[in-house]
């Protein structure tokens, strides 16, 4: 930082000359690096340091019986070729194909309505669809595992009633779209909020304009605010891909209803944490949390490529 | 989804900080031969503070009476969580080399994924080696290492046996099985006779029940495993006996697949859909508080058999306390784990206030713990049926170097080939292989049975 600081006051004073305003740049770079300096330790202790400890880590193999040795990217070979692995990134994948369109949809068309001005008691509408996001996960795949349970949960003693059978939620077929289920619970009302904000920051001009030219409400829709959200749209789809990627808590917690559907390799995520803490294959799981970490990089750029493209031609 | 976010990095945090020490010096204790009286009395009479992470609740008046008996010891008591997570925390802290306990809770069934690393204390020198007659033989032989190495003190043990439902029992006619083959038949019978009562269930993730099973059915898969030598045979008849049998129950579907204390297991006990809890001696005490609505309907027997010959047991649960050579106070720390578990008034707390089951001879033939009638089971003295039962486990039964992962291993392959009422031969040799391959990656000999 200091020599950063120091050439800073060198270049800065020479172009603009020392004496009329001369105190001022230096002061400013300093002051810059003070103020960002809260976040830049707290970034280095708790996110540059471990991360670059576990990749240090992530290189060497440590056995119950023969120690500690440097196999340099042995573990990310084995990841790469990991048949387990590849099978959970194959389900997160599957999984940000079916549930991010359909939460993404819901909430554009939730933030559309409440945009439109038809809808009654907007705020408490807005609340009401947002506040799921602020239960925490944990808590909301307990209480949709109780909802979706077997034998005894609401919705199997409501299908009982009426003659039916529920379906099997928690069985091996419909598993994934469970937890899909309660991701999009969870999820919609977020993005809803982000895609709203965005929508409210449109120039109301636009819209008149539109009428005038003679656009109804669902062509000023398509024609103006979609287009107009796409940024927007983008920035939703980036977290989504993210998030799919590590899911985490909501299968870890449904483990305890249906351990066999759930394994421990479901997720990528949660195969790192039973790779680390059953299997005391440490290294490994450091390896393999940073092929998803890469994974994740390389979705979300592709992503965003795609979409830049798309907008420019 | 942007909090998702920091989960990543708080894995990798996760990962990094308990290793970050890791190339600190281990400092451990070298045993010496044998401890006189007199340096355990100098060491009992210096004020010492010692760390015991443990998870029994009420343990405090053991610790209570330990600290009256030893006035210038003290005794930091800490449930730092229940099972996996007890263990993850130990071995963060003993790789950090420091912040570890020096006297721990741990399963029979963990023993030896402790001694494997070379974390535990043998006893022996501080007086260990003359508690072998106060227990029964195969409690014993569980905390034995092959070189006679005492590495913990047993606490409490589950010896396997049956509870049963009298009222649905009689209401269908069953007798109480005797035999699997029995049991078997009467689990038929009763699914015909009511189809939403199961006379079993078969939880299909519980290892630690299937481990207990094969134990009563004289399988030892690991038999033999000594230092960087496994032996691994899981594929052995009697294991495919158990194995098959459970899978074609499920297969005919007249026992359930529910995970166990699951909130689905809970309702299902509450509203009687399980007519048996195939359990352990803790089961009993556990039920009652569990299944409240069903008090006085329950009775205790000992399991099924497979051969009309000899009664036999397994085991399922129990545990001990061991002391980690990382301690600076080994004394004061074997003594602590000696006294609470052999103390006469500490080890009859266990038994008849916490409901520990005993693994000490003198209580499991004390009248006052044996002749205790529970309400729960219609007045029956259900100690005494586990007392006897636990007569009846073999001592032969030896746990792998690494037995969450052959946990691990054995809910994705056997456990879920059963729930599906699958190929149980198949899975055993799935679970031999995933058995095999990690054993080899961490630097083992396997050695497989043909």
């Amino acid at each position: 930082m200091s020599t950063e600081s120091a050439t800073a006051t060198a270049t800065a004073p020479a172009a603009k000359g020392r004496n009329t305003k001369g105190g001022k740049g230096p002061r400013y770079a300093r002051t810059g690096y003070l103020f960002v300096a809260p976040f830049m330790i707290a970034f280095t202790a708790m996110f540059l340091v471990p991360l670059a400890y576990a990749a240090w880590f992530s290189l060497f193999r440590e056995q119950m019986i023969g120690g500690n040795v440097f196999v340099g990217l042995d573990n990310y070979t084995r990841a790469f070729t990991d048949p387990l692995l590849m099978a959970g990134l194959g389900r997160v994948a599957l999984f940000f194909l079916i549930q991010v369109p359909v939460m993404m949809a819901l909430a554009l068309f939730f933030a559309l309505a409440l945009d439109s001005a038809l809808v009654r008691l907007s705020r408490t509408v807005r609340l009401a669809i947002f506040m799921p996001y602020a239960v925490p996960s944990v808590v909301a795949a307990l209480m949709w595992g109780f909802l979706y349970g077997p034998d005894f949960g609401p919705i199997a003693q409501f299908a009982d009633r009426i003659g039916a059978t529920a379906p099997d939620f928690l069985g091996a077929d419909l598993m994934l779209g469970s937890i899909a289920n309660i991701v999009t619970w969870e999820f919609t009302g977020y993005n809803m909020i982000l895609l709203y904000a965005a929508l409210r920051a449109i120039p109301v001009e636009l819209y008149e304009a539109a009428s005038v030219d003679g656009a109804g409400p669902w062509r000023i829709a398509w024609s103006i605010k979609i287009p107009l959200l796409r940024p927007a749209i983008v920035l939703c789809m980036v977290f989504s891909v993210i998030g799919s990627f590590q899911l985490f808590n909501e299968p870890s917690i449904m483990r305890t209803l249906a351990p066999n559907v759930i394994i421990a390799e479901y997720t990528p995520n949660l195969y790192a944490y039973n790779l680390a803490f059953v299997g005391q294959e440490y290294n490994y799981a450091a390896a393999v949390s940073f092929v998803l970490g890469f994974v994740i990089m390389a979705g979300s750029y592709l992503f965003m490529l795609a979409t830049n493209r798309r907008s420019r031609s | 989804m942007n909090p998702r976010f920091r989960r990543r990095t708080g894995l990798a945090a996760a990962l990094a900080s308990p290793l970050a020490f890791g190339a600190c010096a281990r400092q451990r204790v070298d045993p010496p031969e044998q401890v006189s009286r007199a340096e355990i009395d100098e060491a009992m009479r210096t004020p010492t503070e010692l760390n015991f992470w443990t998870w029994v609740p009420g343990i405090e008046k053991q610790v209570a009476l330990f600290e009256e008996a030893y006035p210038d010891i003290t005794v930091d008591v800490t449930n730092a969580a229940q099972g996996a997570g007890h263990y993850a925390k130990i071995r963060t802290a003993l790789r950090a080399g420091r912040g570890a306990p020096d006297v721990a809770q741990i399963e029979y069934e963990m023993i030896p994924a402790f001694t494997i690393t070379d974390h535990l204390l043998d006893l022996r020198p501080y007086g260990a080696g003359e508690l072998e007659d106060r227990f029964v033989d195969w409690v014993w032989a569980q905390v034995s290492g092959p070189g006679g190495e005492v590495w913990a003190i047993p606490q409490d043990t589950g010896p396997m046996g049956m509870l049963y439902r009298a009222d649905i029992f009689e209401a269908h006619g069953i007798e109480v099985p005797e035999t699997w083959e029995a049991f078997a038949e009467a689990a038929r019978a009763l699914h015909r006779a009511d189809p939403e009562v199961y006379l079993a269930n078969f939880p299909p993730s519980q290892g630690a029940y299937f481990a207990g099973s094969l134990w009563q059915a004289g399988a030892d898969p690991f038999a033999g495993s000594e230092g960087p030598v496994l032996n691994v045979d899981v594929t052995s008849e009697p294991v495919r006996r158990v194995a098959e049998y459970w899978a074609g129950l499920v297969a005919e579907g007249v026992v359930s697949t529910d995970p166990d204390f699951s909130d689905q297991w809970y309702q299902a006990a509450n509203r009687g859909k399980y007519a048996t809890w195939l359990t352990a001696a803790w089961g009993p005490v556990f039920l009652q508080s569990t299944a409240a609505s069903t008090s006085g309907k329950w009775r205790a027997a000992p399991l099924p058999q497979w051969e009309s010959g000899g009664p036999a047991a397994g085991n399922w649960g129990g545990s001990t306390n061991g002391v980690f050579n990382i301690t600076e106070h080994p004394i004061q720390a074997a003594v602590f784990a000696q006294f609470i578990n052999t103390d006469p008034e500490c080890t009859k707390a266990m038994a008849t206030e916490q409901f520990l089951f005993p693994p000490t001879k003198a209580l499991l033939e004390d009248p006052e713990f044996t002749g205790m009638e529970l309400e729960f089971y219609g007045g029956q003295k259900v100690n005494e049926v586990f007392a006897q039962i636990s007569e009846t486990v073999s001592p032969e039964f030896q746990w792998p170097p690494f037995n969450d992962q052959v946990r691990a291993d054995y809910g994705a392959t056997v456990g879920a080939a059963i729930a599906e009422g699958g190929d149980a031969a198949a899975a055993l040799g799935d679970w031999r292989d995933r058995i095999t391959a990690y054993a080899e990656y961490q630097g083992f000999t396997v050695e497989e049975a043909s």
